[in-house]
């Protein structure tokens, strides 16, 4: 490519149209660039695409007042029995939506459907996170109606969702005690980009090592402004904690939305 | 490995900028307080880029140090990891540097 006037060879592309040069009335050489190569600059941002895609998904749930939430934990951590707990406790007032991500199966969305609400599984087959276009794709089928909480359960890991916003308001991360509680700074990016931690399974603390207060401890060296719960889905310890934030969450909403 | 689909993006921009020119060199910035490890990005490009444009394409990565500021005293330190404590005890640090992750040029013949 000519490096002066963009030209390759004789002929090229002016808005899709390709046209050819006359090079006997186009002096000038072209020898450096052959040799050389044109350096281009571009300094564009990777993962855009992503971002402006989750911009729209964003703009989408504040024109309905949704609350959106982006689940995330390792797998196992008891996302999906918080989810199952949560729409049986609190789904007679609120309109819970739910999209399910895994790679396989569909399953998740078949245990929320049990539970009562309405969920769309994506499976990502080798992808290890949801992306703002699937979130995008499974809305139009979910159909969440004004004023819903849509929760989001992201593929069960904790690397890969941190680097890819969905468009939703908070991340989630949840972990259990079943886990290494260094698990915020082992995985740091996802704990500082979350806004709660909630810690589940604490039902099992007489029966494992983990040390809640250490746990919260790195949480809160990796992101000192991070919200923390303690819980148990399956035995109901501490959900009024996690239903209390949901309700404030989706009142910070509303006020957003009228202002 | 989140690192093979951010190398896709890198080379969907490359080939779609290149405008049907051959790529011979592409030039990351990579921050260190980023989650995308240079060494995964070095072993997915070649394979990423086979059967297009930028095949065979040279890859060169900046690694960008992490610099922070403390909240509590507004003392400036460098990160090595995304996270860390300030002199005065300061866990609370607004990153300046580091969370970059760009295509800063090419090269096309």
């Amino acid at each position: 490519m000519c490096a002066t006037c963009g030209c390759s060879e004789t002929s090229h592309d002016h808005d899709g149209e390709q046209h050819h040069h006359d090079h006997d009335h186009h002096h000038h050489d072209h020898p450096r660039v052959r040799l050389e190569g044109v350096t281009v600059r571009l300094e564009q941002k990777v993962l855009e695409k992503n971002r402006r895609r989750a911009e729209r998904n964003r703009a989408w749930f504040d024109e309905r007042s949704i609350l959106a939430l982006d689940l995330v934990s390792s797998p196992g951590a008891g996302k999906t029995s918080l989810l199952e707990r949560t729409i049986r406790d609190l789904g007679r007032d609120l309109a819970i939506y739910v999209v399910e991500g895994d790679q396989a199966t569909e399953n998740d969305a078949a245990r929320i459907r049990a539970a009562g609400a309405r969920a769309v599984q994506i499976n990502t087959g080798t992808g290890c996170h949801l992306d703002a276009e699937m979130v995008a794709r499974a809305l139009v089928e979910l159909e969440p109606p004004r004023g819903a909480l849509c929760l989001i359960e992201n593929v069960g890991n904790l690397v890969c969702p941190a680097l890819f916003p969905l468009g939703e308001h908070a991340k989630v991360v949840t972990v259990s005690v079943t886990e290494g509680d260094d698990k915020p700074i082992k995985y740091p990016h996802m704990f500082r980009a979350a806004e709660l931690m909630i810690v589940n399974k604490i039902d099992l603390l007489p029966y494992v090592q983990f040390d809640v207060e250490r746990c919260v401890a790195h949480a809160r060296a990796v992101n000192p402004r991070l919200g923390v719960l303690r819980l148990s889905a399956t035995r109901g310890d501490g959900l009024d904690g996690w239903y209390d934030w949901l309700k404030t969450a989706r009142a910070a909403r509303e006020v957003e939305v009228r202002a | 490995m989140h690192e093979l689909g951010i190398v896709a993006d890198v080379i969907e921009r490359v080939c779609e900028s290149s405008r049907g020119a051959r790529v011979t060199r592409v030039v990351l910035e990579i921050g260190r307080l980023t989650a995308v490890l240079p060494d995964a990005v070095r072993f997915c490009f070649e394979l990423a880029a086979e059967g297009t444009l930028a095949e065979g394409a040279r890859l060169d990565i900046i690694e960008t140090p992490g610099r922070a500021r403390c909240r509590a005293c507004g003392a400036e330190l460098a990160l090595d990891r995304p996270f860390g404590r300030c002199a005065c005890g300061g866990t609370d640090l607004e990153w300046l540097a580091g969370e970059e992750l760009r295509i800063k040029e090419m090269e096309v013949v």
